[in-house]
């Protein structure tokens, strides 16, 4: 791992309260985050394809506006996720970057 | 790794009942791809505590094969972003991940696999995933250097190698695969012509209005499509330089892509007498022929109750999901396998996706303007809906998942009225 490149700190609850504060290669997006290290409760089946709707999470309302709005396309996948709220996005479709370093998100109880 | 078993490692190996798998049997799995990868992580979601071996025969971990002819063929995605998971995953979860090796042979009598080092790996459940090898027909020309097919990481970066420095490329066939190619092949400049024998691309899965839409769609940006066009030969001395077609036309070309479909890989159940049938087949929690035996995804053939028939699907969710019903009948809490189908595929800027299997409808409904480049094209068949191929709708997508789910009897005139939203077909 280059030591040039940027890694953004993000820290993913668990709905059970569990934390996973880890290091996010600028670039990747949220769910490629998670699923690196580890992080369990994101599916991701089609893999960041924004095609399935199994990367859902809710973004910390203080960061809300870093993270951008969301595409119509990922709107309309997210219409079809479990219990989603104002907060909700699809974690595949936020790209990491420096304005992100500190990123909180919050994972539902379930996918799809 | 031995024939060592490890049954009873654990105290109070708990067999379940019906299914004598217990908690800590060994799981072999041959075919580390994403159904492979998808059955051991499912199995430890589980609770299976015994070992698990993920056996493959390529020499890269577990990765995702859409990409291969999408953003790792276009350039915008680098091969570390292909792994299904990172290295320390397996040590995590204590799969025994062992790749670049093949198995050539299944002892059913001895329950133990032997591969191509002579090595024999016991198992007390063994689950067949070995996807299959993209089909070569029988051109004349097809075995020239130049001729590529895609199926593997590796038959992805000598395409990629090719292409680069390369000015045209020939692709045989206009199904998916042959088609998100193109639409790569595009994006990085390339003189593309795609060749198709039947009337329409995508002509096997997709309706005649999609397959018509998306000739259109690729003509667009500039491909040389042709339909009904047989090709007769790859033509070259030394390497492939071009395409002749049946009617005598030739396609001149610097690399020829032959992308003709997936020949399921069968061999190993069919040499150790599994039934077979353009596929292995399987009962509804992926079982074959051998109770001790299950196969799943690209490769199994299962009962389909929602459509009648016998469906072999390939796609990553049927992977993901027959796994995942392979693993709980394994972990002794069987969950029938009977999924509403469904797939994407992204071409320039277009997302299609569709779900449930259209062959047998008997009526179409479209929803949307065509000419606008998004729409949903609905099928029914005796007023049951069994498909829905959704283009830049992913609200008509994921409604009709569920609508297709509960066999439900849209009533057409609102199906194709845009002002009632598709939330209201779920009520
Ligand atoms: C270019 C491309 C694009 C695609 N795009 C999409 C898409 O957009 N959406 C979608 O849903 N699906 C798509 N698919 C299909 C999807 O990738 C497959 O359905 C899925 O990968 C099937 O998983 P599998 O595990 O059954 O087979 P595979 O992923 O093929 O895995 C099988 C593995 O078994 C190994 N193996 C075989 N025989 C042996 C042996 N004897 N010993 C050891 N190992 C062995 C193989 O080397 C292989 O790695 C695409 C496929 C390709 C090739
Ligand atoms: S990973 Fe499938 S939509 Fe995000």
């Amino acid at each position: 791992m280059g030591s040039d490149v940027f890694m953004a700190k993000i820290t993913y609850i668990e709905a059970s309260g569990a934390e996973h504060a880890v290091d996010v290669e600028d670039g990747l997006t949220v769910m490629e985050g998670a699923i690196r290290n580890l992080v369990p409760g994101i599916d991701a089946d089609c893999g960041g394809a924004c095609a399935c709707a199994t990367c859902h999470v809710y973004v910390d309302s203080d960061w809300a506006d870093r993270t951008g709005p969301r595409s119509s396309m990922e709107e309309s996948m997210l219409d079809f996720a479990s219990d989603v709220r104002d907060n909700s996005r699809l974690s595949c479709q936020i790209k990491v970057s420096e304005a992100l370093d500190g990123l909180i998100v919050r994972l539902p109880e379930q996918q799809g | 790794m031995t024939s060592r078993r490890a049954r009873g490692v654990l105290a109070g190996d708990q067999s379940s009942k019906g299914s004598a798998a217990g908690v800590s049997s060994h799981i072999v799995i041959i075919g580390a791809g994403q159904a492979g990868l998808s059955a051991a992580e499912a199995l430890r979601k589980r609770g299976h505590d015994g070992p698990v071996t993920l056996i493959g025969e390529e020499d890269a971990p577990p990765y995702q094969r859409p990409p291969l002819s999408k953003g790792y063929l276009s350039g915008e995605l680098p091969a570390d972003r292909l792994w299904l998971k990172p290295p320390a995953f397996y040590d995590m979860a204590k799969i025994t991940l062992r790749t670049g090796v093949r198995v050539t042979a299944l002892d059913r009598a001895a329950k133990r696999v032997i591969t191509a080092d002579g090595e024999a790996i016991g198992y007390d459940r063994l689950i067949l995933a070995t996807g299959g090898a993209a089909r070569r027909p029988a051109i004349p020309g097809a075995d020239l250097p130049g001729v590529h097919v895609l199926r593997t990481l590796a038959e992805a970066d000598a395409l990629s190698a090719a292409l680069q420095g390369a000015r045209r490329l020939a692709i045989i066939g206009a199904g998916y695969i042959g088609l998100e190619v193109a639409a790569s092949a595009r994006k990085r400049g390339l003189e593309v012509s795609v060749l198709e024998a039947a009337d329409r691309p995508m002509s096997r899965t997709a309706s005649p209005l999609l397959g018509g839409w998306f000739g259109a769609l690729h003509r667009g940006y500039g491909v040389d499509l042709q339909v009904s066009a047989g090709v007769a030969a790859i033509t070259g001395a030394q390497r492939a330089d071009g395409v002749r077609l049946s009617d005598g036309e030739r396609i001149e070309a610097d690399v020829v892509l032959i992308a003709a479909g997936l020949n399921p890989g069968v061999s190993l159940a069919e040499a150790a007498g599994l039934d077979c049938a353009d596929g292995v087949l399987v009962d509804a929690h992926a079982r074959t022929s051998d109770r001790d035996i299950f196969a799943i995804g690209d490769m199994a053939r299962f009962d389909s109750e929602l459509y009648g028939r016998s469906l072999r699907l390939e796609s990553v969710q049927n992977a993901i999901e027959q796994a995942k019903a392979a693993a709980a009948a394994i972990c002794g809490a069987p969950a029938p396998y009977d999924p509403v189908p469904w797939f994407w595929s992204d071409q320039y800027a277009i997302k299609l996706q569709i779900a449930g299997l259209i062959e047998g409808a008997d009526q179409m409904v479209r929803r949307g303007d065509p000419e606008e480049g998004a729409f949903a094209l609905f099928h029914l068949k005796d007023g049951v809906l069994i498909a829905c191929e959704a283009v830049n709708s992913a609200p008509e997508f994921m409604t009709a998942q569920r609508m297709i789910a509960a066999r439900a009897r849209p009533d057409p005139d609102r199906l194709r009225d845009v002002t009632v939203a598709m939330r209201e077909f779920l009520s």
